[in-house]
């Protein structure tokens, strides 16, 4: 089969990271080719510059034979190559056909003939076995639809090499089994597929050839059927994977987090947590697992009085929370690591120190009465900086100057340096760095104990599986099981976290 | 290094801006050296020169605060104008109306006044940001309007002098002047101590904390438990209490009354300052001393060198669009430090 | 046919308008102003008349901000387009004394204006505000330095009374008996409504206005949207400028604009950034003033002159007060646009 896609020696670095280290590979017509690598290992920047979005700094890219100049979308677009975004490049506002046909309308006279755009869509989603209503606004449809709006869009432009970035993330089991089948279809049709991806089940299900990234280079490319997951894993973390997080055994004592009854509604008013009662105790990981968009963030927002609880109640120690007020619910011992760390977590602007006492700038030993105690808070830092492995130039740096994990260990330095009787941990490691992840891992294994309560909620099953004492799955804003995390089944928790076995 | 970077922006604006202006004289067939060295010789060589450019730098600097405040607390205060000249008639009426106070009294209680007055505008501002999420920019450029029309209203109504022909309140009494000490008028020395103070605040209290806060991070500062709507309001507050007093001292320092065609663009003039000093309140005094002296000579400019007082207005304006628009970073290749972020949604909050 | 298919949309539209809940409002209008005519109809026709023409300037500036608002730019520098465009349609009329070279020398410099804001925030990324208040604050500055007393225009732009149309009593006087650039402006305002809800053009700067990397990935350069965009806004606030010196008033002053720029944004937003919503807006706005004009006139009330300049921006903050928080604009208004990194 002829050769659709060319890419020769790509590079592409981003200040002092290089993202693309002399990157190349080839896709053929009809075949499937997985970019296996871990978060940071260069797959999206590599896609992107396929793509046109990113210009890289050398190298050449050909389809069909024909060199593309670098960052010309409008020309990788013409030339037939589609991309379906991890997050959906769609506008909330506008309908299923408004969004498929944004920048190449059907046009009667000066006008978008909106009929036949609808029919368009109408017959794609037909021809392609993608059930989608063309009037629906966006904002309206459930994620699998919306993914299923943004490969149509992709599809509609005649492409004939389509790229997934990450496509499976927002997705329950079912609905990826679903896109496999409809990504097989598509190579079926002669179309070139890439699929980006960190999953490694799905490599083995749907890849003809997979090329594995690892910090910005190819390590190799191999197919399912000369390897099985662990030889993938290790091609993509580069040494054996530790999945057994080492940690003693956990010794829980009584109840510190009890919630009853809680609803919450989520930002489009609807109803995201659907009457959840749990109980965390001193002593133990209770982990939450379950795919994204389940009412989870909801769930702990609620928690930590960021979010209104329409119904039921959340006691600490025993003794009722406050409502609506994040920081009423911390001073009653909830320490939070908020999963959106940019928005909540830190002011990006303010230096490490300043950061480290966010809230508590106006307690004792950091204020005195009107003012603040610099000395304090310059001591505090030193200190936090040294014992949670900040790595920084020093305390005054502005915490916009970290990475990540740096950033990220702020927000723990702070929360565990207060008195805390409940750790709430909401996608700690998320945009982490590897060595970072262990780090974190670490720290909220000694907070447990020390004695606290910690309630994890992550989107990476065998990150709940191997911190967690108990893990409750969450499916459709409910708790459908609490399980005992010795000798857990991972298939019987995906297949919990789907809302099959009740 | 760093200081020299926050001075070496403004510097080459200044630079340019004059530049620009010495051209624009020429093609009016002006002397441009002859115009700035009249304009600089008058401003800042003679003792009475020196007088009027404090004079003149006093209210600028005031209201270049009550901006820098606004700035710090992420709130963009186009309103300095009008809160300002609420302060001014306020104090002008207790000025005149209350009489019989000894001097120690009657002027603490004029400024005081001043101060609440102007307050008052900054209060219906925050206040419709915080809890209508109505942005600043627009409520405060319309409040600048009411008041002026409302300024006009009371003094050539209610407050008007007997007997006068335009519009104006009766002179304050003798015991709510202010004057100068050494040379220097005391409201430029109390503009100072503000300065100061303002800049203490923010680099030494919790309330300073709390503005800085919510103005870099609305979300982070409602999670670490600062009420972010109040501290909007008590900003604006704030911005507009200081605007009121800068008001004030204008009325008992230099007018003696109130009268509409005063106190025109002194608000505006704070805006650029406020930008240029990259809204650090010590970097004020110095640019309102530079405002005021250009302020209080372009007069003589247009009568030394036949050049209208207007290019000032001009110079003000380039000066402002080079400090604030990245383009000097770009050709000196300057490391570019970040400009305020004020802007968000019309609705949001 | 394609003629066609405008006057369709036009129609369709204002059926819509009808049929819905709305039609209740429309009747309401209706009544009170048959009602009104029948009572006092010089004042009535006065009243309405006025509306259409303090209203009007307010509509085409508000159209400035939508086109902006609509491709995520915030325009906050309308009021420094108004000045600038007026200053120079004025200045050049009186000059060549010839009101055509004014008009297009207004275009030319509203336009002018749209680019530099343009290149301050699409290219160079700044703070909209902070780029909307610079635009404005030289305006002001150039305006000022350049002024000079003792020149006028040869004429001003006449009306023009539509054969047939201007003598249908009461609409005939307020919309049939108006100068060029009214019918110009009206015109194009629901050119505007048309090409933002049913071109393709309409459809991609609606896009960027909500999430422009949608548009990016499709394939449409959203920086050449935007700067194309802003651009356009620039020109028609120009011909705002143009219609404030050259048809309405005649006459050039420093600070002519008096807020109309900024009145415009209130106007936008009570209009939901639809253009026929910010007309109507405007017309409300408009009638509030010629209103209380008449009311002065005929001696009914006694409301002394300031509160009465006063109106317009209590009117701004009120309406503010009630609309925002309750409607949405276009989500990335106000963002900078970078293409994505990594």
């Amino acid at each position: 089969m002829a050769t659709l896609l060319q890419v020769k020696n790509v590079t592409k670095s981003f200040g002092s990271v290089i993202a693309n280290n002399d990157i190349s590979f080839e896709v053929a017509e009809g075949e499937i080719v997985a970019l296996l690598g871990e978060n940071g290992a260069g797959k999206s920047t590599l896609v992107k510059s396929v793509f046109g979005l990113v210009r890289p700094d050398q190298g050449e890219i050909f389809i069909d034979g024909n060199q593309m100049a670098p960052g010309d979308t409008a020309a990788v677009i013409a030339s037939g190559v589609g991309m379906v975004h991890q997050h959906f490049k769609l506008v909330p506002v506008m309908s299923v056909t408004e969004n498929i046909i944004l920048g190449d309308e059907p046009k009667n006279g000066l006008f978008v003939n909106v009929k036949k755009a609808e029919q368009k869509v109408r017959e794609l989603s037909e021809k392609f076995g993608l059930e989608v209503d063309p009037t629906a606004n966006i904002e309206d449809l459930p994620v699998g639809t919306q993914q299923r709006v943004e490969i149509l869009k992709a599809l509609s432009k005649d492409v004939r090499l389509l790229i997934f970035d990450e496509p499976t993330a927002v997705l329950t089991p079912q609905e990826t089994d679903e896109l496999i089948l409809v990504i097989k279809n598509l190579a079926h049709l002669g179309v070139g597929v890439i699929v980006i991806t960190h999953k490694l089940r799905e490599v083995m299900a749907l890849a003809d050839r997979v090329v594995v990234l690892r910090d910005g280079k190819v390590v190799g490319t191999t197919t399912p059927k000369e390897t099985n997951e662990a030889g993938l894993a290790q091609m993509m973390v580069g040494r054996s994977v530790v999945l057994e997080v080492e940690k003693g055994v956990a010794n829980p004592g009584k109840p510190v987090l009890t919630v009853k009854g809680l609803e919450v509604f989520d930002d489009r008013n609807l109803r995201a947590v659907k009457g959840v009662d749990l109980e965390v105790r001193s002593g133990e990981i209770f982990g939450i697992a379950g795919v994204e968009g389940n009412g989870q963030r909801e769930l702990v927002e609620a928690i930590c009085g960021m979010r209104l609880r329409a119904k039921g109640e959340v006691l600490v120690s025993g003794a009722a929370t406050k409502d609506m007020h994040p920081h009423a619910v911390h001073e009653a011992g909830v320490s939070h690591i908020p999963e959106d760390r940019e928005k909540h977590g830190l002011v990006s602007s303010y230096s490490i120190s300043d950061n480290l006492i966010l809230n508590q700038f106006d307690q004792a030993p950091f204020a005195r009465g009107w003012f603040r105690n610099m000395g304090e808070i310059r001591k505090n830092a030193d200190l936090l900086v040294k014992k949670f492995d900040i790595r920084t130039t020093s305390p005054a740096a502005l915490a916009s100057s970290l990475s990540g994990g740096n950033k990220q260990k702020v927000v723990i330095a702070r929360e565990l340096s207060q008195d805390l009787q409940v750790l709430i941990a909401a996608q700690p490691t998320r945009g982490v760095d590897v060595g970072s992840i262990e780090f974190i891992h670490k720290q909220l294994i000694s907070a447990r104990d020390n004695g606290a309560g910690v309630l994890l909620v992550s989107a990476e099953l065998d990150e709940i599986i191997s911190l967690s004492d108990r893990i409750a799955v969450m499916s459709a804003g409910k708790i459908v099981a609490i399980i005992d995390s010795k000798g857990a089944d991972r298939d019987y928790i995906g297949r919990l976290m789907a809302g099959l076995d009740k | 290094m760093k200081l020299v970077r926050a001075w070496i922006t403004p510097l080459i604006a200044l630079v340019i801006a004059f530049g620009i202006g010495a051209i624009l004289m020429i093609t009016q067939g002006s002397d441009p050296l002859r115009a700035y060295e009249s304009l600089f010789t008058t401003a800042f060589s003679t003792q009475e020169g020196l007088a009027k450019t404090f004079g003149k730098a006093t209210p600028l600097a005031i209201s270049g605060l009550a901006v820098v405040i606004g700035l710090r607390a992420g709130l963009f205060n186009i309103g300095a104008q009008g809160q300002l000249i609420s302060g001014a008639l306020a104090a002008a009426w207790a000025g005149y109306a209350i009489t019989g106070l000894p001097m120690i009294a009657h002027v603490p209680l004029c400024l005081i006044i001043g101060a609440i007055f102007g307050s008052l505008v900054g209060y219906i501002a925050g206040a419709l940001k915080a809890y209508r999420g109505i942005h600043e920019v627009i409520t405060t450029i319309m409040l600048n309007s009411i008041v002026l029309q409302f300024a006009e209203y009371l003094s050539n109504g209610p407050l008007k002098e007997e007997g006068s022909i335009i519009a104006k309140t009766p002179p304050i009494a003798d015991s709510a002047k202010i004057g100068s000490i050494a040379g220097l008028p005391i409201g430029f020395l109390l503009s100072g101590l503000l300065a100061v103070g303002v800049w203490w605040i923010f680099k030494k209290t919790t309330t300073g904390f709390r503005f800085e806060t919510v103005g870099k991070n609305k979300n982070a500062a409602w999670y670490a438990g600062i009420a972010v709507k109040r501290n909007t309001v008590f900003a604006m507050v704030a911005c507009g209490a200081l605007a009121g007093f800068g008001g004030a001292v204008e009325t008992l320092g230099v007018v003696g009354k109130f009268e509409p065609a005063f106190n025109q663009g002194l608000g505006f003039d704070g805006i650029t300052i406020a930008l240029l000093a990259r809204a650090n309140p010590l970097a004020v005094i110095p640019g309102a001393i530079l405002f005021g002296g250009m302020r209080g000579a372009g007069p003589t400019m247009q009568f030394t060198a036949g050049v209208s007082p207007e290019i000032i207005d001009l110079i003000l304006a380039i000066v402002l669009f080079f400090v604030t628009a990245p383009i000097i970073s770009r050709i000196f290749r300057l490391k570019s430090d970040s400009n305020a972020q004020v802007t968000s949604g019309w609705g949001s909050n | 046919m394609l003629r066609l298919q405008a006057v369709g949309a036009v129609i369709n539209m204002m059926t819509t308008a009808l049929r819905s809940r709305k039609s209740l409002y429309f009747y309401i209008v209706v009544i009170a102003i048959a009602f009104a005519y029948s009572v006092n109809s010089v004042s009535t026709v006065a009243v309405a008349a006025s509306s259409i023409t303090f209203g009007l300037p307010l509509a085409m500036a508000a159209m400035v901000g939508i086109m902006c608002e609509r491709t995520g730019v915030v325009n906050i520098g309308i009021e420094g387009t108004l000045l600038t465009s007026a200053f120079f349609g004025f200045f050049v009329a009186a000059l060549s004394q010839n009101l055509i070279w004014g008009l297009l020398a207004a275009i030319a410099s509203g336009a002018v204006t749209g680019l530099l804001l343009a290149l301050l925030t699409v290219s160079w990324k700044m703070d909209q505000i902070i780029a909307g208040t610079i635009v404005n604050i030289l305006a002001t500055g150039l305006t000022s330095f350049f002024y000079k007393q003792g020149y006028s225009l040869p004429a001003i732009f006449p009306r023009w009374s539509i054969p047939g149309l201007s003598d249908i009593p009461f609409l005939g006087r307020v919309f049939f008996q108006s100068g060029p650039i009214t019918y110009f402006g009206l015109i194009l305002i629901f050119v505007l409504y048309v090409a933002m809800y049913h071109t393709a053009w309409g459809l991609r700067t609606r896009a960027i206005g909500e999430y422009p990397s949608s548009a990016e990935t499709s394939g449409i350069s959203v920086k050449k949207f935007k700067y194309i965009n802003v651009v356009i806004a620039g020109a028609f606030g120009g011909l705002t400028g143009a219609y404030l010196t050259l048809e309405l008033v005649g006459s050039f002053d420093r600070g002519f604009s008096a807020g109309k720029g900024f009145t415009a944004l209130a106007i936008m937003i009570f209009g939901r950034w639809n253009p026929i919503g910010a007309l109507l807006a405007a017309i409300f706005f408009g009638f509030a003033q010629a209103l209380a004009n008449q009311l002065m006139i005929d001696g009914l009330v006694a409301i002394p002159g300031p509160f009465i300049n006063m109106l317009p921006y209590v009117l701004t903050i009120v309406v503010l007060a009630f609309s925002a928080g309750k409607v949405r604009g276009p989500a990335a208004a106000g963002q900078p646009y970078e293409r994505e990194q990594a």
